[in-house]
Parts: C-alpha cells; structure tokens; sequence
C-alpha cells in the first residue's frame, strides 16, 4: 500500500455490493485514469466497514475521509474535488443526526468512537483478495510463531489464558474445548470452522469472511497445530456468494504461499482447509447437526455426549469453532493473552460482535468490548432510536434470545449478564424495538420462524413450537383468554427443559421474555382485545369521525373492498365486517377523520 | 474401575459403567417409559434417537431433564425418575405428541398393541390440553404394507431398521419442524422404491403409521362362497407365535390348536406349508448336489456359493441390489410358492377340482409373501398359485372375529396328503434352519450313507453372520448363514471381494428368521419373545418321527405320482422360477 499516495476504500461488503459499489469503483477509476492519477491512486474494494444504514461507503486515507451513501455518479466529484484538489465534498459526509454536524474522519463519528475492532481488524482496511495486504498487517505472523516457537500446549494455554469464549452463542472456552480435542486420541482429527451463521439479521461471520478471510484460515492452521488435525473444513451457507468466493480465493493464494499443504513454512506441519455448502437451516449451525450435515446425512442434532471434541466429522475428534471466535485467534497470540484478558469483564473476555438491527438510527456491524452498556450500543453507537420514538425493547441473542425492557439498558453486555436478564448472547444479534412494536406480535413472529427451522426430531420442539405459535396466533388475532398466557408459561417451560438441542432449550425465550416484561401487553391482548401498538391487524377498528368528515369521497373511492359507504358532502361510515384493515383510507383522509382504535 | 455409584430415587446402586440412566433404573427395579427407545439385545440392534423425550429424568446439578435412553450414568449421580417436574414434563411432551396424533384408535389397526395408547394410559392423560392443526400426509398403500403417517410420532424405529438392519435405505426423516415425517425419498410411494417388504418397520413401528395390508376379509369371502374349494396351508413360524395373540407364554406351541382354528374358520384342507419345505428341499438340495458335483469335477463355471431363496424380501433385496448376482440363488420358489403351485396342479387333479375353483390361502409370519404370491411368474393366466397370503396377526383377527375360543381348541392333526411335513421342515421358521434342513438330506443323498447325528448345532443361534465347515463324506462344505438383510449385505460383500468361500448360504431378512418376521404379534422390543419362538421350533422338530425331508413318505409319493424326481423337466416347470435386474 506504500507507493500510492493516497487509497480509495470501497466497501465491497455484500450489503454495499447490492448498492453498486462495483459500479461505483468502475466509475472512480475511470474518472481517475481520466484525470491521470492512476499512478497516485490506488481504489480498493474491502471488507464491510460495518456502517451498513449509509452505504454505499467510501473512505480516502491517509486522511480518513468517510463518505456515505455514495452513488457511481458521485465519482467525477470525489475524482475531481477531493483527489485532485484536496477538497472534502461537504455533502457526502456523515451528518450527525442530533448535533446535524458533519464529520470528516470517521473517527469522529459516535459509530466508531466507543468500537473496538479485533475480530473485525482487518475489515473495510484490506483488499480481502490480496494475500499480501492481509500479510502486511502482521497476517500469517500468529501461525510462524506457534509452529516455530510454542508448542502446541504452549498455544493452547495462550487461548486458555486469553478467556475467549466461543462467539457462536454458546460461550464455551475456546482453549478448554482446544484442549479436550488434543486429547482426544485418533488417527485423524478435523478442525471445522462453523460459518453456518442462520440468525436473521445476523452478518457477521459472513463480514468477517467477505473482509478478511485470512484471518480465520490462519486461526484454523493454529488450531488444527494446537490439536493434531491435518484437515480442516469450513461449513458455510450456499446462501453467501460473496464470502464463498473470497474464501476460495484466500485458500488458494494461502496455498500458493505454502501457508497451507504439505509442510507449511517449512516446519513438517501439514495442513489443509475444503468448503463444505450448507442449504441454509439454521438448526446445522448446532455443532452435531452441522456435522451430520458434512457427512451427507441429515442435518439434525445428535445427543452429546459424545462431543464433536472425542466423536465428530466421520466418527472423529472435531473441533468447532465459529468464524469470529477464530478471527480473534491471531491477535491473541500476536498480542499475548495478557493484553486480551484486560479487556471485558471477569468472565467474559475480549470484544463481541454485533449485528445492529431494527429501529435504530444506525443500523450495522459493530463490535465493543465486553461490559460494554445497551445503552451505550443502542445510544451512542447506534444513534438512538429512529424518528424520535421511544425505545420499547432490545432483543439479542437471536431468535431465540430475550426482549429486554429499558430497566436492562445499563446492564454491561457479557455472557452471564445477558444470561441473567433472561436472554444470551448468542451469535451477536441484536434487533431494537421501539413504541410501534407490538411484543406479542414480536414473539409470534420469532416462533413462526423457529417453526421452519426446527428439525422435527424431538417432540416437544416439533410440536411444542407449533402448539405455543398457534396461541400467540390465537391472541394476535383477538380469540386469546387471560389462561393462554399461563399455558404459554407452562408449555414453554417443558420445550427449555426437554428439547434435544440448543434449538428448542431456547425457542421460547422470546415467548417468556416477553410475557415477563410486558405482561401488559398481553393482558390487553385477551381481556381487552386490544394491541396497545396498534400492529395486531386483527384487533384494529378504522372508524370515521363524523364531526371531522367533509364526506370528500376520497376514503370511498380508495377503498380496495368497498367497506365505506356514504353521500357527498355526508359523513361517510365504515362498514366494519368488510375491512380489511388495510389502512389506506387512514393514510388517504386529508382532515384526519379517521380514527384507529 | 469398572463400577459407578449413584442415587436413583433415593436408592444407591452400582451399576457398570458406560450404561444409560434408563439401563440402570431398569437393574433396580425402576421402569422408566419410554417411547422411541428400542433394544433387540444380542441382535445389536437399538434405536435411540433420543427423540421422543418421555424418559426424561431430573438429574441433581443438572440445567434441564436428561433422556434416560441416551443418558450415561456417572459416579455420584443422583437421579431422580418420577419428581413432579418429570411428570410434569413427561406428561406435556405426551399431551403434544398426542394433539398431534389422530385420535381414531377405536378403529385403529393398532388399537390395544399400541405403544403410544399404552403410554397415554398409562401416564394417566384423560385430557389433551394442545389443540391445534394436526399434520397430515398422502397415505400410501403398497401390495404389502400400508403407510398411514398422519400416526408417524418421529420415533425413527422403521429408519433405524430400514437403514441400519436391513441396509435397504427407503425409509428416512423428510421435511422439518412440524411436517417432519418418515418417508421414502420425496415421498414417493413404497411401491417405487427398492423396498423389500420385509416389513421390520411395521414389526417395529408403535403406532398404526405402519401396518400390513389386510385381506381377511377376501379370505371370509372366499370361504362363505359355496362354489369354492378353499385350503390353506401355513408355514412354521405361524405355530411358535400365534399363541402370544390368546395371551399365552412366547414360545408355547399351538400347532393342533392352529389346525382346530383353521379347520372351524372353514377351510376345506387344512395343510402344511412344511410340506412344501421339505419339497423345498428336495428341489434345492439336489441342486446343491448338482453344483457341487460339477465343482467337484472340476468344473469352473459352476455358481457356487448356491444361496437360498425361500425368502421374498431378500429376493427383491438382491434383484433391486445385486442383479448381478441374480444366477447365484436356487432357482428353487419358496415353500409358500411351491405349495400353491402343486396344490393347483397335483392335488387340484387328484382332487377334480378345476383351478379357478380352488383358492389357496397361506398363513405367513411375514408381510413380503403378500407382495410374492402377486408376482406375476406365480400366476396361471392370470391365477395366482397362491391366493391369499395373511399374517399370524390377521389370523388371530379371523379366530377372534369368528367367536373361536382359541385357548380352549383340542389338537388336531393337518389333512393329507399336502400336510404331513419333517422336523427339517419345521426348522425352516428360524434362521440356520433351511440351510440344516438342505444338510440333512444332502449329506445323505451324496454320501448315500446315514446322517451319524441329526442335529447341526453349529447352525443354530442368533449371531447376524454365522458360518460352519461340515464334513461331507470327506469334502468339507462351508456354509454361511445370514439373518438381516444388512448382514447379509456384508456376507454378500465378502464373497464379491473374494474374502470368503462359501459353497452353500442362507439369507433370510427378518432379524431371527421367520420367527422374527413382520407379520408375527408385536415382540415390542423383547428379544426374548424370539428366542423363545426359536426355541419351540427346535422343539417341534425333535419331537417329529421323520426329522429329513427326503422321509416323508408323502413327498416320495408326489415324486412317484407326479413329478418323477427331483429337478425333473415338470419339477422345474412347477417348482423353479427365474430373478430379474430391478435396478
């Protein structure tokens, strides 16, 4: 990156690729071969900068200019202004929505401010296709220091000591699990890099492998040294292209570079990486079903113990490590331990990812050190809530995490707290939920997908999912009793504590967190057949004010089923057994003379 | 240390270690429900998915409730097996499985042997607090086994035989959540796959998603019609197990009171489908002989291994999985077969009876012989050799159906001359019996010489694959026996890869043989009922005046009669038959 003067990023992430960022890197280089600045400019697509609610994004270094929303035909005045003369095009930057400032260098901006990236290093930094970038920022250093210098016990007691813990939801050590692998005594083991990633909304693993798909190839030759596997797989969802193809891309320059074969540096060690695709079921990002999966067989959860660690991939001790879990392996033995455990809190350790979504002003990947408060994800780095409305809730954890309730904002975000408050961790989503979202709507919502991603193979979650989706139903749709809401308890206790696999122990969280912080709203639901959010469709009434209606006939000719009846000049009436509730006479009425109750 | 301590309700045990929390109540004295959870001891053969969640058990320090059946026991365990948060858990996942289930039991064909029923009273539910939409599927009706799904619980016991046992991959899990169901591969009907119908799923299955196809009411008709002469005849294993249907000890034997049943249904010939066994054997022991006369003169060509071919899944199992093999087995029809075949020739004419007149129906522990006797090489113009093939458990049907005080029956004695059978006959119910039957009489027609012992009990028992070396006048014959299509899958393999030599080989498909066949009474996952009903087939043999096939007097007087000898152009004609690629 030293001979040019100055580097255009672009973001080449798959959410700014589905905005035209090829085009508009198309469109940089021909303005800048047209200007004759070939030789001075070098245009990168990286990784995702993670500030997704503004893409397409752009930054200039050396000076950290970032601009947002940046379309191709933007390009001739970036071209122009900025890199031929030096001058910031004022209306491409970020505008801070409370103090309507705008910022230059992104380190200004709130979003970056309290991040602190590890996991997420090398995104939006690098060209993810070039080998030699990700060399340049210390890759491949991690990998020559454990074959040349530590043992394996030496790097496994490095991760022991650093406190990771799996990033994928379930937070085991990660060092423990390394351990238990080695001593699992085979003539084969498999080191299998979890890329499966089914939490809607959820981008991260998929980010980290579009942006930097070294780092995880580095993580797991480390840990197929660490544990005595000669082969390693990657399963990832055929639904992520992009990521697919970078990976290939990584494995082969990584081959290329003899960072993966036969005798890798020289040191006798042995080491390989092949891509299996899932179809996309969220139940395989469980390790046994993804495992079953690998093996051609049908992707469901198999009882442990046995452990992938003594009896995985073919009968084989497997080590499963999520993407980001292994993104933090290099920096960890880069760094030391002792710079790794300082950060977060007592028990849990380093950064988290997380998948910013739902009604909040910045919507995108961020990553904050553990003990990091909601409040400051959802305020500071998020920018608060969308439109001015008042925050509701915050569900993390995925779906089958827990809604928290503003009483929680304060809360240091880590494992055992998430756990406490009644939610998880999980993979890192986290989807914000204001005043117009209706929580029983919301679980419903959360079960009717766990409902298409279940297996089928243990009763209580095949059918218990169905049967506690068709009460919520039941109340969403107005036909709720005050007693569904304690067989919703009753039912959702025995999936957590019978279900086969993490899958069904956690489906009802959604169900539970919200009958626990927002019992009223349920209560209104069956009692006064009313959705306080106005969402529930089915418990909506559209009716026409008599004193504020013209009798304009706009609401009777917009009608799509013809429930409004009426002369000119005449209040009109709505005829409530054919609406539909389709709303457009209320957005229709110019004199505000419909009513939602 | 080999040994762990724990507490299961309150009681400190020790146990081995490595069993399952569901094994070790089990040595106390505690019985655990379960549902899915299956184990046919010393046939290896277990399916626990862990899938149902009924034997769940609280377990100290433990976050949720632990499946007995998957569960390993530890030292220091404390395990508690009926806590209120168990029943309560165990009741509730029953409660789903049921609001999921269609509640027609009273006019189910499982009612009163269904496990699921069993449970549900058992567990004490008289309400069902889950109401909701109920998942329903196509049902499929092959020539031998109807698939009612909409009754599939996702116990997986059909998959895990289907698969694992028998290696014959049609049935798997399909679809997810709630539609998630056992099926053939897209669904298709059984009768477009390369299914067997062994029918160990129904054998297994513990509700009414998998049942044989029934047809007595065909066999009522045809013995209300005056116009009919209608015999039956009934093959060994019938007699070892229809007494479990009456309520009596596995293993009891009911030959006389199985011939006064048929006899009072209104059979006009009760006969013995081991007669046709021991005709059977005089057909395929004198090939054996052939073959290996021809090795022994050197000559090259000759099929050897000779595989037996009395069983008409694994006859269908080779054509759909090794065509390539299909010039191996006799080309000897199966007892069921050849008795239709000489009961529509030979005793038609003896009788003057004209074929179209005559209707035989057979009695089979086996839900295959239903699809065998439609196949069309067993048809004249159009008329099957054989009727009607119906199960042991369709015949406990027709006896009860009939006001027949089964337990009360005097014995009585088969008609003649198509009803007097051997001891080598009898034995053709078990695994290994078939191939000691061939012996007997082939030892004796090659050496021309009086067999020194009658019983081979290094063909006897229950290991999958078994193989002996018996001397044979000098030349040692190598035998192997197979039970289980999967094992002999694997005795398939070896002689392909040239592992093993064998000069003589019996295959049959239903773990145990006949007496483990899928139209026996449910065994329910006790493999002692099996072992049992081996046990009370040797009886019967031992008990037999003539014990070899080529003794029974009214087999010679076939040959003398009608068929001339062994292997003859018109014993060929009748009692042989060919294989087809299915592949």
């Amino acid at each position: 990156m030293t001979d040019y003067k100055i580097h255009v990023l672009i973001c080449g992430g798959t959410g700014c690729k589905s905005a035209d960022s090829d085009e508009l890197k198309k469109s940089l280089k021909q303005w800048i071969d047209e200007v004759g600045l070939e030789d001075d400019v070098q245009v990168v697509l990286t990784g995702c900068f993670g500030f997704c609610e503004k893409g397409p994004i752009v930054k200039v270094l050396p000076d950290n200019t970032f601009y947002v929303s940046v379309t191709p035909s933007d390009a001739e005045e970036i071209v122009k202004e900025h890199l031929l003369k030096g001058r910031v095009v004022q209306r491409l930057l970020y505008r801070d929505p409370n103090t309507h400032q705008q910022i230059s260098d992104s380190k200004g901006m709130d979003f970056y401010k309290k991040q602190m990236r590890i996991a997420l290093r090398n995104c939006g930094f690098i060209n993810p296709e070039n080998i030699q970038e990700y060399i340049s920022r210390d890759g491949y250093m991690a990998l020559g220091k454990c074959l040349t210098e530590l043992t394996p016990e030496d790097t496994i007691q490095e991760i022991k000591d650093s406190g990771l813990r799996g990033r994928g939801g379930g937070g085991f050590p990660t060092g423990l699990k390394w351990e238990i692998t080695r001593k699992s005594e085979a003539d084969q083991k498999y080191v299998v890099c979890n890329a499966d990633e089914g939490d809607p909304g959820a981008f991260m693993d998929r980010s980290i492998l579009e942006g930097d798909p070294h780092s995880v190839i580095e993580a797991m030759s480390i840990c197929g040294y660490c544990i005595g596997a000669s082969k390693g797989l990657v399963y990832i969802r055929a639904e992520y292209p992009l990521a697919i193809e970078r990976l290939k891309i990584a494995l082969d320059q990584a081959r290329e570079y003899g960072l993966l074969g036969e005798d890798i540096l020289g040191t006798g060690f042995d080491f390989d990486i092949d891509i299996r695709l899932g179809a996309g079921a969220f139940v395989c990002g469980e390790e046994t079903a993804l495992i079953h999966s690998m093996e051609g067989k049908r992707g469901e959860p198999t009882f442990k113990p046995p452990f992938p660690s003594v009896s995985g991939f073919l009968g084989k001790p497997t080590n499963v490590n999520n993407v980001e879990t292994f993104a933090n392996i290099p920096v960890i033995i880069n760094k030391g331990a002792s710079w790794f455990n300082k950060i977060g809190t007592e028990n849990s350790k380093g950064t988290k990812v997380f998948a910013l979504a739902g009604k909040i002003n910045n919507v995108g990947l961020i990553e904050v050190p553990m003990g990091t408060t909601l409040r400051e994800v959802i305020y500071d780095i998020g920018g608060g809530i969308k439109d001015g409305k008042e925050f509701k809730s915050v569900q993390t954890g995925g779906p089958s995490g827990g809604c928290l309730t503003k009483n929680f904002l304060d809360t240091p975000i880590d494992y055992d707290n998430l756990l406490k408050a009644g939610s998880m961790m999980g993979s890192g989503g986290m989807i914000v939920m204001d005043e117009d979202d209706c929580m029983v709507a919301i679980a419903r919502f959360y079960l009717e997908f766990i409902l298409e991603e279940s297996c089928g193979k243990c009763s209580p979650c095949r059918i218990g999912n169905k049967r506690l989706f068709e009460i919520l139903d039941k109340i969403t749709s107005g036909k709720g009793e005050e007693k569904d809401i304690e067989r919703l308890i009753l039912l959702s206790n025995v999936i957590k504590d019978t279900s086969l696999c993490g899958l069904g122990q956690t489906s009802p969280n959604p169900v539970l967190s919200t009958i626990l912080n927002f019992r009223d709203e349920y209560l209104a639901h069956v009692n006064e057949k009313k959705c306080p959010s106005g969402q529930c469709k089915s418990l909506l009434k559209y009716e026409i004010i008599e004193d504020l209606c013209t009798g304009c006939t706009l609401c009777f000719r917009n009608c799509p089923v013809g429930a409004i009846t009426g002369e000119r000049r005449q209040p009109h009436y709505i005829d409530q057994s054919l609406c539909i509730k389709c709303g457009v006479c209320y957005e229709k009425c110019k004199f505000n003379a419909i009513k939602l109750t | 240390m080999d040994t762990v301590q724990l507490i299961i309700d309150n009681k400190p045990i020790v146990v081995k270690k490595g069993i399952t929390i569901l094994e070790a109540a089990a040595s106390a004295g505690i019985h655990i429900p379960t549902l899915c959870h299956m184990k046919l001891e010393d046939l290896n053969i277990e399916n626990k998915p862990g899938g149902c969640r009924i034997c769940v058990v609280e377990v100290k320090g433990r976050r949720n409730l632990a499946p007995a059946c998957c569960t390993e026991v530890a030292d220091g365990m404390e395990i508690n097996s009926h806590s209120i948060r168990v029943i309560n858990a165990r009741q509730t996942v029953l409660e789903l499985i049921l609001s999921d289930h269609p509640a027609d039991c009273l006019i189910c064909a499982k009612s009163g042997k269904c496990d699921l029923q069993d449970l549900a009273h058992n567990m004490g539910i008289r309400e069902i607090h889950y109401k909701g939409e109920q998942s329903t599927y196509r049902e499929d009706t092959s020539p031998a086994i109807i698939r009612d799904v909409d009754k599939c619980i996702m116990c997986r016991r059909c998959e895990m035989m289907c698969n694992e046992v028998q290696t014959v991959g049609v049935l798997s899990a399909i679809n997810r959540g709630f539609t998630a169901v056992v099926a053939p591969a897209f669904e298709m009907n059984l009768d477009h796959s390369v299914c067997t119908y062994c029918g160990q799923c129904v054998a297994v299955c513990p509700t009414g998603a998998l049942t044989e196809v029934d047809q007595t009411s065909h066999v009522i008709k045809a013995l209300s019609d005056p116009t009919k002469t209608v015999v039956v005849q009934t093959a060994p294993a019938v007699r070892a197990a229809l007494g479990e249907m009456f309520g009596m000890e596995p293993g009891t034997l009911v030959t006389g009171k199985l011939v006064a049943a048929l006899r009072r249904l209104g059979f006009d010939y009760v006969f013995d489908t081991d007669f046709a066994a021991d005709l059977t054997i005089m057909e395929e022991g004198t090939e054996l002989l052939n073959r290996l006369t021809r090795f022994l003169n050197g000559d090259k060509d000759v099929n050897l291994p000779i595989l037996t071919s009395c069983c008409p899944a694994w006859v269908k199992f080779f054509e759909h999985q090794f065509p390539q093999l299909k010039d191996i087995p006799s080309t000897a029809r199966s007892p069921q077969q050849m008795f239709g075949s000489i009961a529509k020739s030979y005793f038609a004419e003896k009788m003057k009876i004209s074929r179209e007149d005559l209707v035989v129906v057979s009695i089979m522990p086996c839900v295959a012989k239903k699809y065998e006797c439609g196949r069309d090489e067993f048809k004249v113009n159009g008329n099957p050799d054989v009727d009607y093939a119906i199960t042991t458990r369709e015949l406990a049907g027709l006896i009860t159906l009939a006001n027949i005080n089964f337990n009360r029956l005097p014995d009585e004695e088969f008609d003649l001359p198509l009803g007097e059978s051997s001891g080598a006959g009898v034995i053709f119910g078990t695994t290994g019996g078939v191939i000691e039957a061939a012996v007997r009489t082939a030892y004796e027609l090659h050496t021309k010489k009086p067999l020194p012992r009658i019983d081979f009990t290094e063909l006897r028992g229950m290991d999958g694959i078994r193989q002996a070396t018996i001397d044979f006048g000098g030349f040692p014959l190598n035998i192997g026996i197979a039970h289980g299509l999967g094992n002999a899958r694997r005795l398939l393999e070896k002689i392909e890869s040239g592992e093993s030599e064998f000069h003589a080989i019996e295959i049959m498909s239903c773990p145990g043989g006949c007496i483990g066949g899928g139209g026996q009474p449910y065994h329910h996952g006790d493999v002692e009922v099996l072992k049992k009903r081996q046990k009370a087939i040797y009886r019967e043999d031992s008990m037999k005046k003539i014990r070899k096939s080529h003794e029974n007097p009214y087999i010679i007087q076939l040959y003398e009669e009608y068929l001339g000898k062994p292997m003859s152009e018109k014993a060929h004609h009748l009692l042989h038959t060919a294989y087809f690629d299915r592949t």
